[in-house]
């Protein structure tokens, strides 16, 4: 059900991103449509990551172009816009693959940070908020209420007063979660949320993120190697590969065989994956489903289509 | 034990070395000391009619080889062991003092504070180290607002000082009282007290500026060098500062217009008290005491609004920062400002104070103070850097009481000379016995349920 046309939230058209004579990412186009959750996988290496950098501004794409279009048909021109400005005004939050939350500070501090921008305003720029003016004084009591909120949400009431580091790594990516949830975005990227989870967290995952996308109406872009994840939850998956696509479509189109099907549910085994893959109508991430660490092992490739 | 030992970490196991192994590495320590300390004690080069000669000193050689072997013993038998009584990470947290120690030690330190002029025993020597430890403190506490909170080395803050000293020595000195007549002059404090506190504040964006991409080391040096060159400006920009000589005959603070003379129209008379100097000093005092408050409940106040917090997560993770729209340059900005604001504060204090500045006073290792008041104190500490004031200018100043030791010690010593050497010794054993400060509990910005401390061990030092 990939979103056609301008109805899309987010357009990436031809976008390239080169380091040197490396190229992350080539000529890549996709759409994501409101409410869905896209997602984008492919072997370790395939310039997942780099895509999301370009999205959210810490990269500047070499070429093309990455259209935001918000519901009132205000559109941001992410590619030319600063980040802190992309999370701030196109209103797009991210993860990151090695978590990065604020260590020292609790985990309620980490979702007040988050708003930064609403309390920034309503404290006057902190000429009012250093009286503690009323204005200030309700929207931090709002900001704590609404923290509350994706802290029940996330399964972490209980630990809102400790160190975000002391928290456990499972609850650590929730909290992160959570902490791009409460800077109210339109669209959520998630880069490999679920992994190092066990399969109980990562069945709790796909509710949080199936509830961010029903009852929030909020559009996630998730990159992940968990099928289970992936084709549990996911409206629309792009495959890449050395930073080209090379499928894209519905979780239905992408398993079309159903040995497929197979390779990422269940096939233990890289060898037998890659033969699976082989048949595949579209080749997808070459990780097993249940190694969910980033493994340091070349990841099986599929054969033809290498430069 | 019950505990399995893990595999990399046996050394640090509750298994002291036996005397062999012992003995074979102070023998070790003793060879190394010797070949390495060889060159450059036991070969002497002296002149002797036009040529050098060298002359041989291995006695000498073999003294230092054997402190160093006795040094290692002694690490032997009295240190190492100890590495496995250090607790982890997560048991360090639960020995860390109560916050509710905090609760009665404020309020404590705080009406001492507000009496010390009237206690028995205290004169007016008391009262002048008093202000110099405050001045410290307010310096510690704007610093706190970089290098603590922000997460930002500065290593030339004395420049802001410097700029406020300089700001209150020119207005009140040349132009207040030629835009506004010599009735100005009592009142100058008061008005050049904000102005000098804006142009620090202005001076800190300057400096911002050029550094907001440098991390670590490079911002380090950067700032010191900044500081330099105010110093370096301070000196040649002799037509307008004044020079190497600096400027003097800076107006005294008035009682809010009554000045603290002898006879008519004076602070003594109008009271109807006897004139004494020491109501100077005594004023002195509380005002930079209500500007050290000052500068704390600010502090306290910022670190409880959105700007605060945006400074610890920059200090935490300036990644993270941007993915949640936080712009950190204007929130670098804004801690290099009001950190440099309170240093502003405090220069035209001391302008005040001294009646005289000079570059003098503006020099690298007054900003080394500063810092080492921080960091002792425990980064991003409030009561931390009270504590690491104290006991800092407090030890500068012990070394000037110890007069008994030149009568046993040998002719020509003078402690005096000594104290940098001591009071550098006394922060390598503090750092190396309290690596992250004295104050190792961060106190969260905002709580939900029940007020934790946070161990520092968890908290990141900034990395620019
Ligand atoms: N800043 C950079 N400079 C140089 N090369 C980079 C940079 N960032 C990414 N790359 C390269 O771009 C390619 C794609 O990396 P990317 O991190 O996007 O992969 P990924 O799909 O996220 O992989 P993984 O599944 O391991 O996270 C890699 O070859 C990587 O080395
Ligand atoms: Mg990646």
């Amino acid at each position: 059900m990939a979103a056609s046309g301008q109805d899309a939230l987010l357009r990436v058209e031809h976008l390239s991103m080169r380091f040197g004579g490396l190229t992350a990412i080539g000529d890549l186009s996709f759409t994501a449509a409101r409410n869905d959750i896209t997602a984008i996988i492919g072997p370790n290496g395939a310039g997942k990551t780099t895509v999301f950098n370009c999205l959210t501004g810490f990269y500047k794409p070499t070429e093309g172009s990455v259209i935001l279009t918000h519901e009132d048909g205000k559109q941001f021109l992410l590619e030319r816009m600063d980040d802190f400005r992309i999370s701030q005004q196109a209103k797009v939050a991210r993860t990151f693959q090695n978590i990065r939350l604020f260590a020292g500070m609790t985990v309620l501090e980490n979702l007040m940070v988050a708003q930064h921008n609403t309390l920034m305003r309503a404290s006057g720029f902190t000429v009012t908020g250093i009286f503690n003016s009323p204005t200030y004084a309700r929207a931090n009591r709002e900001a704590i209420e609404f923290s509350e909120h994706w802290l029940e949400k996330a399964g972490l009431v209980d630990r809102a007063d400790d160190a975000a580091g002391e928290l456990p790594y499972g609850d650590q990516r929730r909290l992160e979660i959570a902490r791009a949830m409460c800077t109210k975005p339109v669209l959520l990227c998630l880069d490999e949320p679920a992994a190092g989870l066990n399969p109980r967290e990562s069945e709790d995952l796909n509710g949080l993120l199936l509830n961010i996308r029903n009852e929030q109406k909020i559009a996630i872009l998730l990159i992940e190697h968990d099928m289970s994840v992936v084709m549990g939850i996911s409206d629309h998956i792009v495959v890449l590969d050395y930073g080209v696509k090379i499928s894209d479509g519905s979780p239905a189109e992408i398993r079309s065989d159903p040995a497929v099907i197979r390779a990422y549910l269940g096939v233990e085994d890289e060898e037998e994956a890659e033969v699976v893959v082989e048949r595949a109508v579209a080749a997808v991430a070459k990780k097993p489903a249940g190694k969910k660490v980033a493994a340091k092992k070349p990841p099986a490739r599929k054969k033809g289509g290498r430069k | 034990m019950a505990a399995a030992p893990k595999s990399n970490d046996v050394k640090t196991e509750a298994r002291p070395l036996e005397a062999a192994a012992i003995a074979k590495d102070v023998l070790f320590t003793a060879i190394l000391a010797f070949i390495i300390l060889g060159p450059i004690l036991g070969l002497k080069t002296f002149a002797i009619s036009g040529s050098l000669a060298l002359e041989q000193r291995w006695g000498l050689v073999a003294v230092f080889a054997a402190i160093a072997a006795a040094g290692r013993l002694a690490y032997h038998l009295l240190v190492w062991q100890k590495p496995q009584a250090r607790p982890s990470k997560a048991a360090s947290a639960s020995f860390l003092p109560a916050i509710s120690f905090g609760k009665y030690l404020v309020p404590v330190v705080l009406i001492l504070a507000i009496a010390l002029p009237f206690l028995p025993g205290v004169d007016r020597r008391v009262v002048d180290l008093a202000i110099l430890i405050l001045t410290y403190i307010m310096l510690g506490w704007g610093l706190n607002i970089v290098v603590g909170l922000a997460g930002l080395l500065d290593l030339g803050y004395v420049a802001f000082y410097a700029v406020g000293a300089y700001a209150y020595a020119l207005l009140a000195t040349i132009y207040l009282p030629a835009w506004f007549g010599d009735g100005i002059v009592p009142w100058a404090f008061f008005i050049t007290l904000p102005i000098a506190g804006i142009l620090a504040a202005l001076w800190g964006v300057i400096l911002g500026f050029p550094v907001l991409r440098l991390r670590g080391d490079y911002l380090a040096i950067v700032t010191l060098a900044f500081g330099e060159i105010v110093r370096v400006i301070l000196i040649n920009w002799s037509d307008f500062t004044g020079g190497p000589a600096g400027i003097g005959g800076i107006p005294r603070p008035s009682f809010f217009g009554l000045p603290f003379t002898d006879g008519e129209g004076g602070f003594a008379a109008f009271f109807g008290l006897d004139f004494k100097p020491i109501h100077r000093i005594i004023f002195l005092y509380y005002v930079i005491l209500v500007l050290a408050l000052l500068t704390n409940f600010v502090t306290m106040r910022l670190r409880r609004l959105p700007v605060g917090r945006a400074w610890e997560a920059l200090r935490e993770d300036e990644i993270a920062c941007r993915s949640l729209g936080i712009n950190t340059t204007s929130t670098k900005l804004t801690a290099f400002a009001i950190g440099a604001m309170f240093a502003g504060f405090a220069g035209s204090f001391f302008a005040t104070r001294q009646g005289f500045v000079s570059p003098e006073s503006f020099v690298f290792l007054e900003s080394f103070i500063i810092l080492a008041v921080v960091v002792l104190g425990g980064l991003g500490s409030q009561i931390g850097v009270v504590i690491a004031a104290i006991v800092i200018i407090g030890a500068f100043e012990v070394f000037r009481e110890l007069n008994f030791l030149k009568a046993v010690m040998p002719a020509g010593f003078d402690p005096v000379q000594y104290r940098m050497l001591a009071v550098g010794a006394a922060l390598v054993l503090i750092m190396r016995w309290k690596p992250r400060g004295f104050v190792t509990r961060r106190e969260p910005s905002v709580v939900l349920k029940e007020k934790k401390a946070i161990s520092t061990d968890l908290v990141a030092e900034g990395h620019g």
